[in-house]
């Protein structure tokens, strides 16, 4: 039973340095995940704007910035086919608010600019502030959708029962897949609490 | 030491040689692989009845549709902590018990190479499986709302904003991550370094061979999974955003991260059965292990590509095209070497002079219902159908085929090929084949229909389902009953051979070949002090 302890500390050591190196990758998979991602356009995820300060751009929500927007007018309508642009919102658990889009739906030409609106009330009787996440479906399309101005560039505060109605303009550009006839947005409100311990006390 | 060897062994838990504490003590302190093998396998087996029960209740609410006997909070429950129980506590520690028993005898090693770890490992687990099912009892005191209800994927958002049933299920993972990565640095260790002179490589039995790579498996994925949860307790806890989309993180993430250790994790759990079969094919067909090599290169190949194809098991969440069909083509790929390994059991078996003994039984009721969790499997990794059978329960029948069929009737042969061996008693071969015929019949009564359901849209995890569905669900409830009540069998057939029975010959079965068939059963306390010689 006099086991040669030496050569099992070498090999040890060298199995303890594959399950550190293992773990470490694990934590190594959330920026290399957020560049691919972004790289590619996979998963809906649109470019960062100018405040992202995120690796891959989704710190604001994957949302694009109004400067970046400004540089990228609209080259050309494209009259020859039409998409569909519908639209959605969910209110997330922890925002006493209610939405709803004003258009639910849109057929419009690749590269035209277009307007629409979502109604948002706050139920509670307090102040309280959200912030909307976009999502684009199906995720090839995210990367031709560009919104120019958007309630989901910054957080919003509502005061007590107000309602409002927040715009946003966007162009679905003219180099989205032709087999692409359907596009949906959608948003997810959060409440905007940065302290989220506050927010699971609430809940 | 060497009078050790002639310690008396007539029970199970009769065989302390003079200087061991006994009672609880001896249990507590051991470092003997065969303890801690004995200890492993039986908390699987009292982990695999707590699991079937909680899946028992549930197929109880899936009798009939309508919500009869549960909320759905608690079916959500019960579904999450009856795949971890299997997985973590039932599935895996199995996989261990054998190894802990049968590597050190197969390969002439006097002990695993690390017996202080291999304890700790051991009695790291019963903590982790009280803290799974403790938010049950707490629930019924009124703290918290309950054990984890995701199911056990853990899927974010959903874990994010879990009560506290999720910080117990985190920290269970943790708990068992830490026992299996000591266990398996304690086998690679054990199998680099303390085989017996002149067993090389391609000498070891085909057994280690199969947890070697699961060994390996093991310390590559479960840190990545152990890193998922961290993730998700600080996010929980500590305000960070990992997967909490309103702070910059992503949900999908979270399927990426859990999803490349949740694939390997399958092969982790079949692979240490895979290396078994061959031996008790060869057992009972008479005949030499056929395609010994193949077989090992084929364990390699699958580990390999086991940690390049976890995206097939979330398509639907949205991939690009060219992301898909890398994972679609990738996936089928493992078809081929696994293909390999059907071909060498059947040739294994070709023209030798087969007897069905209850091991045998199992080993082939194995390979057929193995076969089809393969063939379905196939089907689900097409991206253009997966759409169709996602979440469904095609998928649920799927992996029942290759966990249950694949995972716990493997189990079961190991333990009937094996129970001689560890024992000194033969297994009352009527009492096992009856509980082979109703455990294959009670099995595919249970989950052939629910490929059927699957195919008709019945979609997974949920509590009620429409009226369509109510015959092939009965019928379903109705063999998962069968199926559990007969597994007290199983246990009655254990109690019985530790107890007594027809004594068994070292080589306990007469077509058995190997290390450990040379040595008596059961074996003394301490074996192979003297390395066998290797021809």
């Amino acid at each position: 039973m006099s086991a040669p302890a030496v050569s099992h500390r070498k090999l040890i050591g060298k199995l303890l340095a594959g399950v550190a190196a293992a773990f470490a990758f694990g934590f190594a998979l959330v920026p290399l995940y957020d560049v691919l991602c972004a790289a590619t356009g996979f998963n809906g995820k649109t470019e960062g704007g100018p405040g992202d300060k995120g690796l891959g751009g989704f710190s604001l929500g994957g949302i694009k910035g109004q400067a970046a927007a400004g540089n990228a007018p609209p080259s050309r309508i494209d009259r020859s086919r039409t998409v569909t642009v519908e639209f959605t919102g969910t209110v997330m658990p922890g925002l006493p608010w209610d939405m709803r889009p004003l258009t639910f739906s849109l057929e419009l030409h690749p590269g035209e600019m277009q307007m629409v609106k979502y109604l948002v009330r706050n139920t509670s009787d307090r102040p309280v502030t959200g912030q909307a996440v976009p999502s684009v479906t199906p995720g090839q399309a995210a990367q031709h959708f560009d919104k120019i101005e958007c309630f989901c560039f910054a957080q919003q505060t509502l005061a007590p029962g107000e309602s409002r109605e927040m715009p946003l303009t966007f162009i679905v550009k003219p180099e989205i897949d032709p087999d692409i006839r359907h596009v949906t947005l959608s948003y997810a409100f959060f409440s905007a609490v940065q302290d989220r311990t506050a927010l699971n006390k609430q809940e | 030491m060497s009078h050790a060897t002639t310690a008396a062994h007539d029970a199970p838990h009769g065989g302390h040689g003079a200087a061991h504490p006994s009672g609880l003590l001896r249990w507590l302190t051991t470092t003997n692989h065969k303890d801690i093998g004995t200890m492993y396998l039986l908390f699987s087996l009292l982990m695999f009845f707590v699991g079937g029960a909680m899946i028992l209740a549930v197929r109880a609410e899936l009798f009939q549709p309508g919500l009869q006997l549960m909320q759905p909070e608690f079916f959500n429950q019960l579904i999450g902590v009856h795949a971890l129980v299997m997985i973590f506590a039932a599935l895996m520690p199995a996989a261990t018990g054998f190894a802990n028993w049968q590597i050190p005898l197969m390969i002439g090693a006097p002990d695993m190479a690390l017996p202080r770890i291999n304890n700790l490992g051991f009695w790291l687990l019963p903590p982790a499986a009280m803290l799974l099912t403790l938010p049950f009892v707490l629930a019924i005191f009124g703290i918290g709302d309950g054990a984890v209800a995701t199911g056990w994927t853990l899927y974010a958002p959903l874990s994010v904003q879990g009560g506290l049933g999720v910080d117990f299920a985190i920290f269970a993972i943790h708990i068992l991550g830490i026992s299996s990565i000591l266990g398996s640095i304690n086998v690679i260790v054990t199998i680099f370094n303390l085989r017996a002179p002149g067993m090389t490589m391609m000498k070891l039995p085909i057994f280690a061979w199969g947890w070697l790579i699961t060994a390996f498996l093991l310390i590559a994925t479960i840190p990545v999974l152990a890193g998922a949860v961290t993730m998700l307790l600080t996010d929980r806890h500590f305000g960070t955003h990992f997967f909490n989309a309103a702070g910059g993180g992503d949900p999908i993430l979270f399927q990426h991260l859990f999803w490349f250790f949740g694939h390997p994790e399958v092969y982790i759990l079949l692979l240490p059965l895979w290396g078994l079969m061959p031996h008790v094919l060869a057992t009972f067909s008479r005949k030499p292990i056929y395609g010994y090599k193949a077989q090992v290169y084929a364990f390699i190949a699958i580990g390999l590509l086991s940690v390049v194809v976890w995206a097939h098991h979330f398509f639907t969440a949205g991939m690009p095209v060219p992301a898909l069909l890398y994972f679609m083509y990738s996936t089928m790929a493992i078809s081929l070497p696994l293909a390999v390994l059907f071909f060498c059991w059947i040739a294994t078996m070709w023209r030798g002079a087969m007897s069905f003994e209850t091991p045998m039984l199992f080993a082939q009721g194995f390979i057929v219902l193995f076969g089809i969790a393969g063939l379905t499997g196939l089907v689900l990794a097409d991206v253009a159908a997966d759409a169709q059978y996602h979440h469904s329960y095609f998928v649920v029948a799927h992996f029942h085929y290759a966990l249950f069929a694949g995972g716990i009737m493997g189990v079961m042969t190991g333990v009937y090929y094996w129970l001689p061996k560890w024992t000194g008693h033969m297994i009352d071969e009527r009492l096992g084949k009856l509980h082979f015929w109703l455990t294959i019949i009670s099995f595919n009564l249970t989950f052939l229909p629910q490929f059927f359901l699957g195919l008709a849209g019945m979609p997974r995890r949920i509590p009620d389902y429409a009226l369509q569905f109510t015959e092939f669900n009965a019928i379903s409830t109705v063999g998962a009953f069968i199926l559990g009540f007969s597994q007290l069998l199983f246990a009655w057939n254990i109690w019985q051979c530790m107890r007594g029975g027809e004594k068994a010959d070292g080589r306990a079965w007469e077509g058995a070949d190997g290390l450990e068939w040379e040595l008596p059963s059961p074996p003394p306390h301490h074996s192979w002090e003297t390395p066998p010689a290797i021809k």
